[in-house]
């Protein structure tokens, strides 16, 4: 069995910087993470491996730096890993990222592709599915556990807000998982070793994928950014436990006081 | 003397912090409230290859280096000395001297699996009449056929009861007095030994430390460990490695325990104004850090004396040792201070880490034993 998780490297703040010119994120400088949904897609990956056995190979799109998410990867277990990187990527959109990454996929055997839900960097939750469009491929996204008896059957339990569903599905196919659906396992003592003295990560650019250039990076992200910020903390809302005609009063003096009325 | 953390270093840490945060720190209050060896902190440990670390790969190891695993005991310090304790005892006095000194067919028997917790070890050299003294070792044994047997007992030994593998010292030959001493390989189960007393301690309160008590316990030929006669050799040069564990683990201590503080005299308001606002918090922390820096470029410098085989290593390890573990004691009793009243309550993890922090400078060689090392070297 092999399996390709798509994993992107993260800034580890709710505070990201923006840069104001272009609408993009400034990575540089703050300290990053494996997007935590990724990081259960791989270790969704990897106890598939430790039970069935499968070779786990692990594709990012990014800066050099990302390098660091992938070394992580492999410590934890990976076998392989693909940083995608190149400045014709740079720039790119959720539109832009998922074809390079579907060109980059195209360059590889794997029975199914397991992405993240959605970055806790941009929350779109777009890429896994359009992946799977790309790749002509069938797609269950929300995925929060995946089961395989040996049969070429996967089953693949789907959560979504209210209820769950169990689907069945043959390889090759496209997952989304969310980040609860495991407990990432920590990098081993012998894996980091390995992982920084023996493996090595495939460099591919855009050459190497075959890729169409004018649909790459910043010319290929049809996406324009009205407006970045950070998420404001929300205050928890005031409860008052109050009969029906003194509740009411409340609410037309709060609505009264804010201009509503 | 830069030491710039490599990348597989920061990963390495990175992932340290993640596992004591979720794995060790939890527990380090009930591990010490309960007297619990931390039996399954001890298996997670050995499930993430700590004990590992330094061990070739050919044994069963992961090829890293003193000091990966000097980081590894530190940064379980910080947190709960007791595990630091565990994994200290089990890799430097156990796993050690098997490598260093054992037989090819030793090192296949014992490393891979001491390597990965399945077994744990411990180390017997104190007696109750022979503890900087090493030389009055009353435990003696005697080749008979095929099989040594062991008399005698060993005291405040680590992992005790839950160790495997015992590296025991003995008398062979009482007129040779310090050349007359063996090391051996017991294996827990062995008819004619068992575990004695347990200690009730100050600190590192999970940590078992129990009293061995031999008798007429007979082993096989072969489980003598180096050479006969070599056995006080093998222990010192086992304690010179030990030495740099118990200075990580002091340093650790210290660590842990500041890093506590500081955060508390961010938070705790008197006279209107966060504790970390008075210039006498400010003074105080800056020395505790300072000093706390200074010990942590001295282990590190015996982490890698121990690694790079240096010859001095006594002396580094011993100065390592002395200066972490005096460290430990005042970093921790200056913050069980600066926490006040409630510092010396149970709520915070001060009051432990001050308990916890003693020991460093008894075990492994007292503080005046590592000052007659460092002496022996500087005034040669």
């Amino acid at each position: 069995m092999k399996i390709v998780v798509c994993l992107k490297q993260v800034p580890d703040t709710t505070e990201i910087k923006i840069d104001p010119v272009k609408g993009t994120l400034i990575r540089e400088g703050v300290p990053s993470i494996i997007n935590p949904d990724d990081k259960a897609g791989l270790e969704a990956a990897l106890t598939m491996k430790d039970k069935h056995g499968a070779e786990v190979i692990v594709l990012s799109m990014g800066p050099m730096q990302a390098e660091e998410a992938l070394r992580e990867a492999l410590a934890m277990g990976a076998d392989r890993a693909i940083l995608l990187s190149d400045f014709k990527f740079a720039g790119a959109d959720t539109l832009a990222t998922s074809t390079a990454l579907s060109y980059a996929l195209k360059q590889l055997d794997y029975d199914f592709v397991i992405t993240g839900r959605q970055a806790i960097d941009g929350d779109t939750a777009q890429v896994g599915p359009e992946l799977a469009e790309f790749l002509d491929l069938p797609q269950i996204t929300y995925a929060a556990g995946i089961d395989y008896k040996g049969d070429g059957v996967f089953h693949v339990t789907r959560k979504v807000e209210d209820r769950s569903y169990v689907l069945k599905v043959k390889a090759p196919f496209v997952m989304t998982v969310l980040s609860d659906m495991n407990k990432p396992r920590y990098m081993s003592v012998p894996g980091i070793i390995e992982a920084y003295r023996e493996k090595k990560i495939d460099l591919w650019t855009a050459d190497t994928i075959k890729a169409d250039p004018a649909r790459l990076g910043l010319k290929g992200s049809p996406t324009k950014v009205k407006e970045s910020f950070a998420k404001a903390l929300k205050q928890p809302g005031q409860l008052y436990e109050v009969d029906p005609q003194e509740a009411t009063k409340i609410i037309l003096d709060k609505l009264l006081e804010k201009f509503v009325l | 003397m830069g030491f710039e953390m490599t990348k597989e270093m920061i990963a390495f840490q990175k992932m340290l912090k993640a596992f004591v945060e979720n794995e060790v720190k939890p527990f380090a209050q009930e591990t010490d409230e309960e007297e619990k060896f931390p039996v399954e902190i001890a298996k997670k440990m050995g499930d993430l290859g700590f004990y590992k670390i330094v061990l070739p790969k050919e044994y069963g190891g992961a090829g890293g280096n003193y000091q990966m695993y000097s980081l590894a005991v530190s940064e379980v310090a910080k947190a709960c000395a007791t595990s630091s304790t565990v994994l200290s005892a089990h890799v430097s006095l156990c796993m050690a001297p098997i490598y260093e000194n054992g037989t090819e067919e030793q090192k296949r028997k014992y490393l891979p699996k001491l390597a990965t917790g399945e077994w744990l070890g411990a180390f017997g050299l104190t007696e109750p009449n022979a503890g900087s003294d090493a030389a009055g070792q009353q435990t003696f044994a005697v080749l008979d056929g095929d099989e040594w047997v062991l008399n005698g007992s060993k005291i405040f030994i680590t992992n005790a009861g839950y160790a495997h593998v015992y590296i025991i010292f003995a008398m062979t030959n009482k007129s040779l007095g310090l050349k007359g001493i063996s090391a051996f390989i017991v294996e827990d189960g062995t008819p004619g030994f068992t575990i004695g007393k347990k200690e009730l301690k100050m600190g590192i309160r999970g940590s078992s430390t129990c009293e061995l008590i031999f008798e007429n316990c007979r082993i096989p030929k072969d489980n003598i460990l180096g050479q006969e006669g070599k056995g006080f050799v093998i222990a010192m040069k086992t304690l010179d490695g030990g030495r740099v564990g118990i200075a990580s683990q002091a340093l650790g201590i210290a660590q842990g325990a500041l890093e506590e503080t500081i955060k508390y005299t961010k938070e705790r308001k008197q006279f209107k104004k966060t504790i970390a606002s008075f210039q006498n918090t400010q003074f105080r922390i800056a020395d505790l850090f300072t000093r706390v820096e200074a010990a942590r470029l001295l282990v590190e410098d015996a982490a890698i004396a121990k690694e790079t085989k240096r010859k001095d290593l006594s002396m580094r390890a011993a100065m390592a040792k002395l200066y972490a573990a005096e460290t430990a004691m005042e970093v921790t009793t200056k913050c069980v201070q600066m926490f006040g009243g409630y510092g010396y309550t149970r709520e915070y993890p001060v009051e432990r880490m001050m308990r916890d922090a003693k020991i460093t400078e008894i075990y492994e060689g007292t503080s005046e034993v590592q000052r007659m090392v460092i002496a022996g070297s500087v005034l040669r």
